[in-house]
């Protein structure tokens, strides 16, 4: 019974985990770059989602909603005056400057918001689940988050497979110069992912803050790096590979922490990272692709 | 043609400099004659000032402590200084409890002209400075870190506050003498000294005195984002009472969490906890029966805690002091007691000023909000009785 309530646990955090990694995954597999300030955009959201609750006292869904138009606008805007002048660049260029916007976003996080903690109310306002006669319990975060992440992995599956700018932007995925000869808009594909996986972003974090509820400048740091982690796990660039990484991560953290040790659960998670990827270097579910010299 | 100009500028510049002299020597002179009591004109008088400066987070996860701390000193330092005698300059740097900012603070504070340290407020913090501060032979009495390790570095190295060792083992006892027969569960943060000594001495003294301690359970400052598993383990070794001896901020994810799964053993927690309650957003009704070790209780009917809640509640828009603002209050204080008993005017330099002090420190006891009769013993280690308050519809209140 122990155990389940581990994997409970476990799923919890890792599902959280999951729907970063769903963003990290979108962007890395769309724009082939790192967006190491992923997870900065996931605290921004937090603290938008806080203050349209706490401050202007409006319902739960419209902070949400906020959080997104907010996130969304903010994903585009770095994107744009960040990233995209940096476009045919050397990759490093733009992975530094992506670590370099991450650090400005926790910066002027704290400048606007102080860095004193705050405690983030929960969205979620249904009762836990009791199973086994109140032996397991199953909280209503832990519920919503699976959910969300199903809702969205399906979502992005459908949408990168079916609709139109879905597709154009697998075609920027597979060949850049390739689809701008086809007529796609290569900026503004990239801009659109941009917009997609920031408001994702900000979903990511009103559940990360409904699970762990202190949200401070550096609350989308560690999870970000986790999720980074779990999206290569899983294979980067590939939707349901970021969701079983995602989950994966979550359970192993939990079983070192509960059964080995909670001081080397990070050493164990990421050990785990070195073994799957020197059996696999693409990652669990990610696809080996060919050079061609 | 350039010399003759030279010349000129040369001359023109003594005389303003001469002008300057005359005129500020005047001013001084009027200012005096009309305001005699005034701070900074009581040279005069031949009594001096004394520049002390402190280091704390102001901002940061642990601003609560710093704020206070520099808040409760403040009024330390206006009460002094409105008695006329010696005066007090202060000076307050941010550290943001982080170790490379406080050796900076303190430089930066050096350079400022202190002569006496009133201390870091965390513990990271002042185990930087301290190798710096012996060098300099600079005194410093810390309000509120309580590494066993700091006091030990060297002679000028004073505590106000019990060391984490200390405070872990009266911990320990009040445990075994309030819930005999208890369960215990504990988790601590084992990537921060504090919360480590803390463990440490909880766990020797549990062992002597037979505490029963059913589960041991840590996280470090990069695995904190997730403490339901450590929850979890403690419920399920079916502890009915858990040790916290961390910060705040994980302690109230600890209690949101536990709440969620409506597990309800007794918290107890210690000094770190103090400052939950004004964390925003924080549902206080979730430390409803919260027990934490602390000196000082706002609510105590005597007449300097009254005095002195009224006096930071007018510098803290209302914000009622807690622990760590009473321990700068006494900090302060208890610099003073000793600078006046070794009859420091102010001209000395910081390392005559700390070999007068060391001398005063090892003799004198001090009655201060947050135990009477505290002295300090060869080490620089305080000695007082501890005390807990137990949070009682959103307050604190003594423990029975």
């Amino acid at each position: 019974m122990k155990i389940i309530q581990y994997l409970i646990n476990g799923i919890s955090i890792g599902s959280v985990y999951a729907i970063i990694a769903l963003g990290y995954t979108m962007v890395y597999g769309i724009a082939k770059m790192l967006n190491f300030a992923h997870g900065d955009i996931i605290m921004v959201g937090a603290y938008i989602s806080f203050c349209v609750t706490n401050y202007l006292g409006l319902p739960v869904v419209v902070s949400i909603l906020a959080a997104m138009a907010v996130c969304t606008a903010l994903g585009m805007l770095i994107e744009a005056l960040a990233y995209k002048p940096l476009r045919g660049t050397p990759s490093l260029a733009v992975l530094i400057t992506a670590i370099g916007v991450s650090y400005f976003l926790q910066n002027a996080a704290q400048l606007i918001w102080s860095s004193s903690p705050k405690n983030y109310t929960s969205v979620v306002t249904f009762q836990p689940l009791r199973l086994a006669g109140g032996q397991l319990v199953i909280t209503g975060e832990v519920i919503v988050t699976i959910i969300a992440s199903i809702v969205i992995m399906v979502g992005l599956t459908w949408f990168t497979g079916k609709t139109r700018t879905g597709k154009a932007m697998r075609a920027v995925s597979e060949d850049r110069e390739a689809a701008e000869l086809m007529g796609i808009s290569v900026n503004k594909t990239i801009s659109t992912t941009f917009a997609i996986g920031s408001a994702l972003a900000a979903i990511a974090g009103v559940l990360l803050c409904s699970t762990v509820p202190t949200l401070q400048p550096t609350t989308g740091s560690m999870p970000g790096i986790r999720a980074f982690t779990a999206a290569v796990l899983g294979g980067i660039g590939s939707i349901p590979g970021a969701m079983l990484g995602g989950i994966l991560l979550g359970v192993i953290e939990t079983f070192s922490k509960a059964y080995l040790s909670p001081q080397f659960s990070d050493a164990i998670v990421f050990g785990v990272l070195i073994v799957i990827l020197l059996v696999k270097p693409a990652g669990l579910l990610g696809k080996q692709v060919q050079e061609k010299v | 043609m350039k010399k003759v100009l030279a010349l000129t500028m040369a001359l023109a510049l003594v005389a303003a400099s001469f002008a300057g002299c005359g005129k500020s020597a005047s001013t001084a002179t009027t200012a005096a004659a009309e305001t005699t009591a005034a701070a900074g004109e009581t040279a005069a008088e031949g009594v001096g000032t004394v520049k002390i400066g402190m280091s704390g987070p102001l901002t940061g996860r642990a601003s609560a402590y710093g704020l206070a701390v520099r808040a409760g000193m403040e009024v330390a330092v206006e009460e002094i200084n409105a008695k006329g005698g010696l005066q007090i300059e202060f000076k307050a740097e941010d550290d943001e409890a982080d170790g490379e900012k406080a050796v900076s603070a303190y430089n930066a504070l050096k350079d400022w002209g202190m002569q006496v340290m009133a201390g870091q407020v965390t513990t990271g913090s002042a185990l930087a400075v301290a190798p710096e501060s012996v060098a300099d032979n600079m005194f410093n009495l810390t309000p509120s870190a309580s590494a066993e390790a700091l006091a030990l570095t060297g002679d000028n190295i004073f505590q106000m506050c019990f060391t984490d060792p200390n405070q872990g083992a009266s911990a320990a006892e009040l445990v075994s003498t309030k819930y005999a027969g208890a369960k215990v569960g504990v988790i601590y943060d084992s990537s921060d000294d504090y919360s480590t000594g803390l463990y440490n001495g909880f766990k020797t003294k549990a062992a002597e005195l037979g505490v029963e301690v059913v589960a041991t359970t840590s996280f470090t400052a990069d695995s904190k984002a997730d403490l339901s598993t450590q929850v979890t383990q403690c419920q399920n070794a079916g502890a009915d009472l858990v040790f916290l001896p961390i910060y705040y901020t994980e302690a109230s994810q600890i209690l949101t969490y536990a709440s969620r799964i409506s597990y309800a053993p007794k918290f107890f927690g210690c000094d770190g906890m103090d400052g939950i309650l004004t964390v925003e957003g924080f549902d206080t009704s979730l430390a409803e029966g919260l027990v934490l070790m602390t000196p000082f209780d706002a609510n105590a009917s005597d007449e300097a805690t009254q005095s002195f809640v009224t006096k930071f509640k007018a510098k803290m828009d209302g914000l009622v002091p807690n622990q760590f603002a009473a321990d700068g209050y006494d900090v302060i204080y208890a610099i003073y007691d000793a600078l006046t008993a070794a009859n420091i005017t102010g001209d000395e330099s910081a390392s005559e000023i700390c070999d007068a002090l060391k001398a005063q420190f090892a003799t004198m006891s001090v009655d201060g909000l947050t135990g009477s009769g505290m002295h300090w013993d060869e080490n620089g280690m305080i000695s007082k009785a501890p005390a807990a308050v137990v949070v009682e519809n959103g307050v604190y209140v003594p423990m029975a």
